[in-house]
């Protein structure tokens, strides 16, 4: 994988956000990179800063009250958050294409759905005739799976179910084969039954299209099941990275874990579940240091933990963590365990 | 059999544990779909249609389903929040189904319920101690327990007496539906019905209130009726588990029975439909993946409901209701005419 060029890279993105009741530190000096054709997961809980490092990625955020305040996002020898508006929306949908979590309200309510997935295309070349532009739209729609085409071409998105709908967003973002698809939640609004059917339909047509995706979601099964690499971001920051499997089984940071952890499984049955003591972290005032160390059992009174900021590091090959402490990770993983009287050493398998 | 005899065979399934708290038997809740200037009834939504169960005391029976399936609209006719069109709802015995509001006052202070949005449940313009103290002022008990109480309840919850003087915007969502919990405790209930309680928590304070609610269980002998879509979660906390589909129960069994040993398709498709946190498992797994949406519940398809998305679905489907009944001698009733076990349930590995 690192033989190859990567797609897009973005380096120490910060953002703001004013409010009045002070500055929220909603992204915090993140850096990741996108290789040609993988799915990047990017994992948190609310407030951990996922969407809204994507979002600015191209500059989807309201500013004000938004502010990108630092970083670049090259792609393709550009820096993305130096383009004017009319560059970027020459990209948007050609190059970048987006699937956000409510189909409902990023469809125009009083267009037809294949106007607008004709419209997708034909934005972006001036030069498709009319009828080209509605065959390939029906042809998009059958590819996502929503039967009778021709007729759901003419209909309405209110016609549409949540599913269905999902299906009509995805024919939209693949209509000009983008080499980078971002899925924002893509099926949070949706039922377990209907996510199945979805997210087989993303991945076929992330497939068809060889596009590189970035995948959000505060699923951790979801990410288990799509993405090659993972991102787990909290307060902000991005606190580990790697591998999927490899961050699954082998997590690398004591919130990684206490994630995983107190998660209820469908598949095994534990007692009590290992909690993360505390709440998320204030954005306005976050912890100073690591803004984990409020919550975390490894900190044990430690003090670089309060003042430092841990930088990411590379743990094992393309596995980075950002704790101090790693190295006390199979101590604490033991430590939960014995807590709880369940085995949580997943190791590598 | 006839329905009412079916009812009263799920709702004795495995009632071997405490003193019964609530009894449902054949519960329907229509809605009138109204339409025109002069409001005529323009057909029914059949929201719930003919549900039977039973819940004991220190009991979790869990609810799950799609969105659509009723799961919610039981939780509300149980309350008697919604008027139930047919059908016996019993309350440790005694049928509350016509009880007026005065009767059922002294029911109310024994069942509570807990709503998802911890955000919109608690009156902002109240102070925590006002918001559980609640309860005691309408059910004239404030002179006698009072501030005493309401400091016990936040402490029984993992919060401190003096976030009492504090108002609900002041907390997060995982202490808010602290709140709600000491909030429906206040009065000693002996059920409480939990219409999706930890949907809209993060994870890391999902495990918290879950651990909470399982320890309050044990120390209070509640009965916890547990409405869900997480699959996940239901598994963990419930004793027994039902799947509802479009208004009708598909099957109810033990946790294990219908994690382990799902019989009926739905079922199946359901729990194979979840993804599991664990990247070995991508691909291992025969996922059923169901073709098509959920059918509107005010022109249900004849016949089995889940027909229309179901593999097995031959003309029977179309003409017979299934009932739900033990037909295989699986352990536990399942409404398909062809229920079986999977070849490959999710599971720990010991299905059998």
């Amino acid at each position: 994988m690192s033989a190859t060029e990567p797609l897009l890279e973005v380096d120490g993105l910060s953002v703001e956000f004013d409010t009045p009741e002070g500055v929220v530190k909603a992204v915090r000096d993140v850096s990741w990179n996108l290789m040609p054709g993988e799915t990047l997961g990017i994992v948190g809980e609310s407030g951990s800063g996922k969407s809204v490092s994507v979002m600015s990625l191209m500059k989807l955020i309201p500013t004000p009250p938004g502010r990108i305040v630092a970083g670049e996002v090259r792609f393709r020898d550009r820096d993305l958050l130096k383009l004017s508006r009319f560059q970027l929306r020459k990209l948007r949908g050609k190059d970048l294409a987006m699937v956000f979590q409510d189909p409902m309200s990023s469809l125009n309510p009083v267009q037809t759905v294949g106007r607008q997935i004709a419209e997708a295309m034909t934005v972006h070349d001036s030069k498709l005739s009319d009828n080209e532009a509605r065959r390939r739209s029906i042809e998009l729609l059958e590819v996502v799976g929503v039967p009778q085409a021709d007729v759901r071409f003419k209909q309405y998105p209110h016609q549409f179910s949540g599913g269905m709908r999902q299906r009509a967003m995805i024919a939209m973002a693949i209509a000009n084969r983008p080499p980078i698809l971002i899925a924002d939640e893509p099926t949070t609004a949706l039922d377990v039954t209907i996510q199945a059917q979805v997210m087989e339909v993303l991945k076929d047509a992330q497939k068809k299209a060889g596009a590189a995706m970035v995948l959000i979601t505060h699923d951790l099964g979801l990410i288990a099941e799509m993405a090659d690499r993972v991102i787990v971001m909290y307060g902000g920051r991005v606190v580990e990275v790697g591998d999927v499997r490899t961050v699954f089984h082998n997590p690398q940071h004591p919130y990684t874990f206490g994630l995983m952890a107190s998660l209820p499984r469908l598949d095994t049955q534990t007692e009590t579940l290992p909690t993360i003591p505390g709440q998320p972290p204030s954005l306005i005032t976050p912890p100073t240091g690591c803004a984990f160390h409020p919550r975390c059992r490894l900190k044990r009174d430690r003090l670089d933990c309060e003042q430092d900021v841990p930088p990411l590091r590379e743990v094992t090959t393309e596995h980075f963590s950002a704790c101090h402490h790693t190295d006390e990770m199979d101590q604490l993983i033991e430590e939960v365990s014995a807590e709880v009287g369940t085995d949580l050493t997943r190791g590598e398998s | 059999m006839s329905g009412v005899a079916a009812a009263e065979e799920v709702a004795n399934v495995r009632l071997e544990r405490g003193q019964e708290i609530l009894r449902v038997e054949d519960l329907k809740t229509h809605f009138p779909i109204r339409s025109g200037l002069l409001r005529r009834q323009v057909g029914t939504v059949q929201a719930v249609d003919g549900v039977s169960f039973s819940l004991a005391a220190g009991e979790t029976l869990g609810l799950v389903g799609e969105s659509g399936c009723g799961k919610s609209t039981i939780a509300r006719t149980v309350m008697r929040l919604t008027e139930p069109t047919d059908g016996r709802i019993l309350f440790k015995g005694e049928d509350i189904t016509g009880f007026s509001r005065s009767q059922m006052r002294p029911i109310r202070q024994q069942m509570q319920i807990i709503f998802q949005d911890p955000y919109s449940s608690l009156n902002p313009r109240m102070s925590v101690e006002d918001i559980v103290g609640e309860p005691l002022r309408v059910h004239d008990m404030w002179k006698e327990q009072g501030h005493a109480r309401v400091a016990e309840l936040l402490d029984i919850v993992g919060l401190s007496p003096e976030h009492g003087k504090r108002f609900p915007h002041e907390f997060s969502g995982g202490q808010r539906q602290r709140i709600g919990v000491a909030r429906a405790l206040a009065l000693n209930p002996q059920l409480i019905i939990l219409d999706e309680p930890v949907s809209a928590l993060d994870v890391s304070i999902q495990a918290q209130i879950v651990n909470l609610l399982k320890r309050l269980q044990d120390e209070f002998d509640l009965a916890y009726l547990f409405i869900a879509h997480d699959l996940s979660v239901v598994r963990h906390i419930s004793d027994r588990v039902a799947v509802m589909y479009l208004g009708k129960m598909a099957e109810i069994g033990d946790h294990h029975d219908i994690y382990e040993r799902p019989t009926h398709p739905y079922t199946q498709a359901l729990l194979s439909a979840v993804p599991l946190p664990d990247p070995d498992a991508r691909g291992q797994r025969g996922r059923i993946v169901l073709e098509g949406d959920v059918p509107s519940p005010s022109n249900p398809p004849s016949g089995c409901r889940f027909r229309t998305r179901c593999w097995k679905a031959e003309d029977r489907c179309a003409e017979e209701v299934p009932e739900l009944i033990d037909r295989f001698g699986h352990g536990h009733p399942s409404a398909c005419h062809f229920a079986e076990l999977a070849p490959d349930s999710v599971g720990s590995g010991d299905a059998d």
